[in-house]
């Protein structure tokens, strides 16, 4: 008997459920609205290279700094229950590193692109644990700490290169923001999937998730254990420094330079939408960075059905608003267990009726 | 026949994905009775409540308040309806006064009169002799007091049931008598009380009856004058208690031709002051003292779980330094402390993740245990210490007090200690896995582990230790062994009669 009733009974919602059905929703809704929406097709870009094209290679590509900052993001959310705000100020820092090495040095070869982008990995990374530090040791509320980063990054970036928004040409620089020749697939998106293994790489290699879980979910608990909760919380932040560095190389190399004040704008706030929408707690503890990059998918293809409907882009915001509170509303504690609870009432029923016919 | 019982509660069932936590029980309270409702953790004691007070919503069964039926939608509610909860820990606010917290949430107005508010708080006070003031701050008063305020705040709402949830585990015996008067009062006043507790002594003290639950199922109920005590115990366990009697027998603890593991002098920590402290191989030790008599800050202090000040450590004879609990578990000790909530569980993960913590802590961030090593681990401990989840991947935070414990246990287990410290193993959970508790501990001992046991019980200690360490203000003030140990000699010295 006490198999039978857990055979049938509902084991709750996963934590991907809701942003896989939001994803699905709006394929649905998309494929109704315009049958041939999500159709790719080869097209040649202005190098002569066969690449591939379509709206859903355009959302993918362009959720692409997005999904790796979401990344980044939720490990932090995870160990120290709050979010950094700075991520935008301090690619637009990164960025700029990025187009002031490959400025200083004579010419452009592959070997100065990627001490560029090291460059700009180490600082993002300092500035990180700037932020990690003020979080960890001085136990500033998170969104309190990085407010300063937030509102000072964008000076910053400015200096480094003496206010002028530097153009770079280069063909390197122009393969990692638009295509390698040859390859059909966007670089950006080949990105997140390099991130995404080496993300998989750190989780099954340490035991990061864990630690990070434990400090996230009781960081008196965990400390009694032997973790060293200051080092994890410190480390979440230098591992996201890591993470805007990377978009905000992504994102220079779209435009071929580098604008302190727009490149990655407002992108703070979509990060920490995609942690909340991938089912990940704001408030710390269990992750998923699966969800966290669906969710940053699903924002993404928001954006680009909306626009593919013509709103314009000053209604974009408000439209997208709409959807956003009906996922988190759909998301929230008190949503589930309603819906849990009908449906345990479902299989509850479906079992009377079966032990019935049973007994019949 | 209806008609004489202020509470019914017929056939209750409630079900959780997987487990059935209450199979048709029945409780009755009549009015001006105090019941006392037993059971071994994860009997569906707390369950029962939560469904009487709605927090959780029954699926089968019916709840008769005064002889109507009744649903109880929410905890609001059942309050409106004149059921009154008072749990373990104090719900209140602690930096507002105590008037402000008998009224807190109740006011039918934005203003109120502070003064009129005042006054009548300091009536109720009076009325049921509670030993505080209304504008005094409830965070200055003791616990016993701040529990008294929530009574009284439940009791001026007009209550008819009163529900206790472990109301004396964090009270010292004079603050529990004047707990029971208050409930002895209550009862004279024909509220009904249902008293949930561990401490079957306060049962037979105050109670008039009894209820027992087992595996979510209704035992009986009994009168409780015509319960003795053990054959109460044995309905809650289920099982007869040869078992118990056979352990306190086991009284030669033989330990003294061991070499010495763990030796501090002078060790102190930033809440605790300087002390000595040795331990032989296969010794089981205690501390004991009441409660802030520093019992727990010496053992946080070995362990390193608080900023050590000061003091010299040797292990195995070799000096060792040991200034927080990763250096600790690298040199063999293990710690279990007081509040498994705070300090113990990760409540989120499962089973499994919580007892391989500290094992892969110790093996280090680059070395992860792999996915079907922890399995085999979680399944090993869940099976030797008899842990009930209903699987390894379970969230921990979903099962008993007792089961947790163990949960801790096993996790400490896993790092083959040579030392473990156990602060409070055995508070709050059931008489069968207290037993369970002590059995571990002597057999871990026979085994040469070396375990610092401290309770609040003097006599789980006496049980189970070989030398008794007696603190007092903070300050080691005896060392009791052999003949010495015995609950009067231990009173006197905690007293202070002969140290």
């Amino acid at each position: 008997m006490k198999k039978f009733t857990k055979k049938f009974s509902f084991n709750g919602f996963g934590q991907l459920t809701i942003p896989l059905i939001a994803i699905a929703l709006l394929v649905v809704f998309n494929l109704i609205r315009d049958p041939g929406f999500f159709s790719i097709g080869i097209s040649h870009n202005s190098n002569g290279n066969a690449v591939l094209s379509g709206n859903l290679i355009s959302i993918i590509n362009g959720a692409s700094e997005l999904a790796i900052l979401a990344m980044g993001m939720t490990l932090v959310t995870a160990a120290c229950g709050g979010q950094d705000i700075s991520v935008g100020a301090a690619a637009a820092i990164a960025g700029s590193v990025f187009v002031k090495v490959l400025k200083t040095s004579s010419s452009i070869s592959g070997v100065t692109v990627i001490l560029a982008f090291l460059c700009a990995c180490v600082v993002a990374m300092i500035f990180g644990s700037f932020n990690g530090t003020l979080v960890a040791v001085f136990r500033i509320q998170p969104m309190i700490a990085t407010l300063i980063l937030y509102t000072c990054g964008r000076s910053i970036a400015y200096w480094i290169n003496g206010g002028a928004t530097p153009t770079v040409t280069s063909s390197i620089v122009n393969a990692i923001g638009s295509f390698i020749p040859g390859i059909p697939v966007p670089t950006p998106v080949i990105i997140v999937v390099v991130m995404g293994v080496l993300f998989w790489l750190l989780f099954h290699f340490t035991s990061l998730r864990l630690f990070t879980q434990s400090v996230g979910i009781n960081g008196s608990a965990a400390r009694l254990n032997g973790i060293d909760a200051r080092f994890i919380k410190l480390l979440s932040f230098i591992i996201l420094g890591v993470c805007v560095a990377v978009s905000g190389c992504i994102g220079v190399s779209r435009l071929g330079l580098i604008n302190h004040e727009t490149l990655l704008l407002d992108v703070e706030m979509d990060t920490i939408l995609a942690v909340a929408i991938g089912g990940n707690n704001l408030g710390g503890g269990k992750f998923k960075l699966s969800g966290s990059v669906i969710g940053a998918y699903v924002i993404q293809m928001l954006t680009i059905t909306l626009y593919a409907m013509k709103v314009s882009s000053t209604d974009v915001k408000a439209y997208k608003a709409i959807v956003i509170i009906l996922l988190v509303v759909i998301g929230s504690p008190v949503i589930k267990e309603k819906f849990s609870r009908f449906l345990a009432r479902l299989s509850d029923k479906r079992r009377k009726v079966s032990v019935k016919g049973a007994e019949e | 026949m209806q008609e004489e019982y202020l509470l019914t509660m017929r056939r209750i069932e409630k079900r959780f994905p997987g487990v059935l936590a209450l199979n048709g029980v029945d409780f009755t309270l009549r009015d001006g009775e105090i019941h006392a409702l037993m059971g071994e953790n994860g009997a569906g004691k707390s369950t029962l409540i939560k469904v009487l007070t709605g927090v959780y919503q029954m699926d089968g069964g019916e709840i008769r308040l005064e002889g109507k039926p009744m649903v109880i939608h929410s905890p609001q509610d059942a309050q409106k309806k004149g059921i009154s909860t008072v749990y373990q820990e104090i719900t209140l606010c602690p930096n507002l006064t105590v008037a402000e917290n008998i009224f807190i949430g109740r006011g039918k107005g934005v203003w109120v009169r502070q003064k009129s508010l005042e006054k009548r708080a300091d009536e109720i006070l009076s009325k049921l002799g509670i030993p505080a003031r209304s504008t005094q701050l409830l965070g200055s008063c003791s616990l016993a007091v701040q529990q008294m305020v929530a009574i009284a705040r439940a009791v001026d709402m007009n209550c008819k049931v009163l529900i206790l949830d472990e109301p004396t585990s964090s009270l010292d015996d004079k603050e529990v008598n004047r707990l029971f008067d208050l409930m002895r009062d209550l009862k004279s006043r024909g509220v009904g009380i249902i008293f949930v507790t561990h401490f079957l002594d306060q049962v037979y003290a105050v109670s008039d009856r009894i209820t027992v639950l087992r595996n979510g199922e209704l035992v009986g109920e009994y009168l409780t004058e015509e319960l003795p005590q053990i054959q109460l115990v044995s309905k809650m366990i289920g099982k007869e208690l040869e078992e118990l009697s056979s352990l306190s027998e086991t009284e030669e603890k033989k330990t003294e031709e061991k070499e010495i593991l763990y030796e501090a002098e002078g060790l102190s920590s930033t809440e605790a002051l300087p002390f000595d402290f040795a331990i032989r191989r296969g010794e089981v030790n205690g501390f004991t003292g009441l409660l802030g008599s520093g019992r727990s800050e010496s053992v946080r202090a070995i362990f390193g779980a608080d900023k050590v000040t000061g003091g010299t450590v040797r292990i195995n004879g070799k000096p060792v330094k040991i200034s927080k609990p990763v250096d600790a578990m690298k040199h063999g000790i293990g710690y279990l402390a007081e509040d498994r909530k705070r300090d113990g569980i990760i409540a989120e993960l499962s089973v499994r993740e919580n007892i391989i913590l500290a094992l892969q802590v110790m093996n280090g961030m680059f070395k992860p245990i792999s996915r079907s090593e922890s399995e085999a681990f979680a399944d090993e401990y869940i099976k030797v210490l008899n842990i009930k989840t209903a699987s390894r991947e379970t969230p921990v935070g979903s099962l008993s007090g007792g089961n947790q414990q163990k949960v801790i246990l096993a996790r400490w287990l896993l790092t083959h200690p040579d030392y473990l410290i156990l602060d409070e193993p055995t508070r709050g959970i059931d008489v069968g896995t207290k037993l369970e508790i002590q059995k571990l501990v002597l057999k871990l001992a026979e085994e040469g582990v070396s375990v610092t046991f401290i309770s609040s019980e003097v006599e789980e200690m006496l049980r189970t230790c070989s030398r008794l360490i007696v603190m007092r203000d903070r300050h080691v003030v005896g060392e009791l062994t052999g003949q010495d140990l015995n609950q009067t000699q231990v009173m006197k010295t905690i007293a202070g009669g002969e140290a």
